[in-house]
């Protein structure tokens, strides 16, 4: 971007936090089309197994997509030919719990705890997650850079998961 | 039930419904197979180094793998010799002993005693030489570890017989540098294990079940992936275990070395040329990359699938925990280990492109087999002998054929009504 760091104010939490809440709702309404929206092209969505692992591009991932991977997994859901995702669990997320890591004119840091409710054949589950966020100002608001979402059992048995986290 | 009531409930081309729905079937299935055959349980690159475990299970007993400082493997059941506390609760590590966090009984990495905190309690009664770690025979071939509570059974290369060509097949991929687990997923599904054992015999359901894979892949490698449309077969290794060949051209990993590089694969080549390994280095890192064309069945719960291990660990009769580990090459560029991960995690896992519409699937013949308690499970696709030997170009059947199932069941029918 060519704004100068010290000519703009430091991105705000409570903007950070209004993206991060309408994110959601479009994964929870399953709006995924529009979901792909809130990247940046060279953005990173990744869902790690290893807690520690320093680099997640050398290590064994739930999920490491890149803007063409996210497109096809995007695509793969909605197609209607995918027994998992048609029809999907019904899911209800809340998030919270924010703290701003970092922050500046074009970027932001954001850690925040989500919880998350699937209901399928009359089975509700649930799923906890650190996620972080680092989303950047493009000329069309705020656009994810990377998406980190560190369940808490993301090294231990999980289940079959036909929706977007 | 008796045991004549076991060997009825299995036919020459169909099971009864019975085996994925009834507890007791269940429980016996733990004595009679778990408790009396080779149970996998580790690759030996999880347990790299003198001292180092990984935990595990035969069949519902929990279990540690270790290797101690000489090198050599122990199966040892994860239950204090004391009053029961499992030792050791990590997924894998490092350590130069085990303590009981209990009374802090602790344990030398081979599983004997080694110390009793204040041992003057037992008088001169306590012989620290009676109570070492359970230890379960363990034999490997080929970098994999099984493990069994019976002494008198046949040796594991016995076991394996010809399963054992296609372990070296499959170890090919290892492009020279020998074979690394690279992680794993772990997942579970409400379903009987004996669901997810034919799975992976089962190319059938391939084009169904994976169709969003195979329309997220380039033309190319979907052609490579219609599995049904290859000549591949079904062969029947016996003991249970059976090979699915679904690509026949990637059966033998260093071979046809000179055939064109996959678009898919000229990045990774460029990049290694650019490394500076040699063009036929380059040629094998690349060929073994997306991994073997067949599916290994080893009965009970283990599977060379492809391009991972495939672990199965029955939990109930209607819960199973499935693993599939990830390799690559031990010690091997890291940009050819990378696309092997960046390849597993588009198929594989809780969000892969193809397990969860599996898991799906398994869950809805668990919930299906609630209806119609009498009826059968229908195994009988492919069951005319090919005409040909199963060999590539020979007529040797259908890869769909529900061949590999039927051996599996003839070897549970074997042990059940033994």
């Amino acid at each position: 971007m060519s704004i100068p760091q010290h000519a703009a104010p430091a991105i705000a939490l409570a903007d950070a936090m209004a993206f991060v809440w309408a994110e959601t709702e479009r994964l929870d309404r399953l709006a995924y089309r529009e979901w792909l929206e809130l990247w940046d092209p060279e953005g990173l969505y990744v869902i790690p197994i290893d807690r520690d692992a320093p680099d997640a591009a050398e290590a064994l991932n739930i999920a490491y997509d890149d803007h063409e991977m996210r497109e096809a997994r995007v695509k793969r859901l909605l197609s209607g030919f995918s027994m998992s995702s048609a029809p999907p669990a019904r899911t209800v997320r809340t998030t919270s719990r924010f703290v701003v890591e970092d922050s500046d004119a074009r970027a932001i840091t954001l850690r925040c705890a989500q919880m998350l409710v699937e209901y399928k054949y009359g089975r509700t589950r649930t799923l906890g997650a650190d996620v972080t966020y680092e989303l950047v100002r493009s000329a069309e608001g705020l656009k994810m850079a990377r998406k980190t979402i560190l369940l808490l059992n993301s090294d231990e048995d999980l289940f079959g998961i036909g929706y977007l986290l | 039930m008796t045991e004549t009531d076991y060997a009825s409930l299995v036919r020459d081309d169909r099971v009864h419904t019975a085996l994925y729905a009834d507890p007791a079937i269940f429980e016996a299935e733990m004595e009679r197979i778990y408790k009396n055959t080779w149970v996998w349980v580790a690759h030996a690159s999880e347990v790299p180094g003198p001292n180092t475990y990984k935990t595990s299970h035969v069949g519902l007993e929990p279990v540690i793998v270790t290797r101690d400082k000489a090198g050599e493997v122990h199966v040892l059941l994860n239950r204090c010799r004391h009053r029961a506390a499992s030792i050791c609760e990590k997924q894998k590590g490092k350590t130069s002993v085990f303590v009981c966090p209990y009374h802090g009984w602790s344990y030398e990495v081979d599983g004997r005693l080694r110390k009793v905190p204040y041992a003057d309690g037992y008088g001169e009664g306590l012989d620290l030489g009676e109570l070492s770690l359970i230890a379960l025979r363990t034999e490997s071939y080929n970098g994999m570890i099984f493990a069994t509570f019976r002494d008198d059974i046949v040796p594991l290369e016995e076991h394996l017989g010809p399963a054992r060509k296609w372990i070296d097949l499959f170890m090919k991929q290892g492009a020279g540098f020998g074979v690394k687990a690279l992680g794993e997923h772990r997942f579970r599904f409400p379903g009987n294990w004996k669901i997810q054992l034919e799975n992976t015999t089962d190319a059938y359901h391939f084009p169904i079940v994976h169709k969003t894979f195979l329309t997220s892949l380039d033309e190319e490698t979907g052609n490579l992936m219609d599995v049904l449309g290859q000549g591949g077969w079904v062969e029947d290794l016996g003991n249970g275990h059976s090979v699915m060949v679904m690509i026949p051209d990637l059966i033998d990993l260093e071979e046809n070395l000179d055939a064109p590089i996959p678009e898919r694969f000229m990045d990774l080549a460029t990049q290694l040329a650019e490394e500076g390994h040699s063009e036929e280095q380059v040629r094998k890192i690349v060929r073994a990359v997306g991994g073997s064309g067949f599916n290994l069945n080893m009965f009970p719960n283990i599977a060379c699938s492809m391009a991972f291990f495939r672990v199965l660990r029955p939990v109930s009769v209607d819960e199973t925990e499935i693993r599939h580990i990830a390799i690559g090459m031990d010690g091997g560029p890291a940009a050819g280990n990378r696309a092997r991960l960046r390849l597993h995690e588009h198929f594989q896992g809780p969000m892969g492109f193809g397990t969860p519409d599996d898991a799906e699937g398994w869950e809805r013949v668990q919930r299906g087999a609630q209806a119609g308690h009498d009826l059968w499970i229908m195994l009988n696709r492919g069951i005319d002998p090919p005409e040909g030997r199963a060999e590539p170009g020979h007529n040797a059947g259908d890869v769909s054929a529900e061949t590999g199932m039927r051996a599996a069941y003839q070897m549970w029918k074997r042990m059940m009504a033994a």
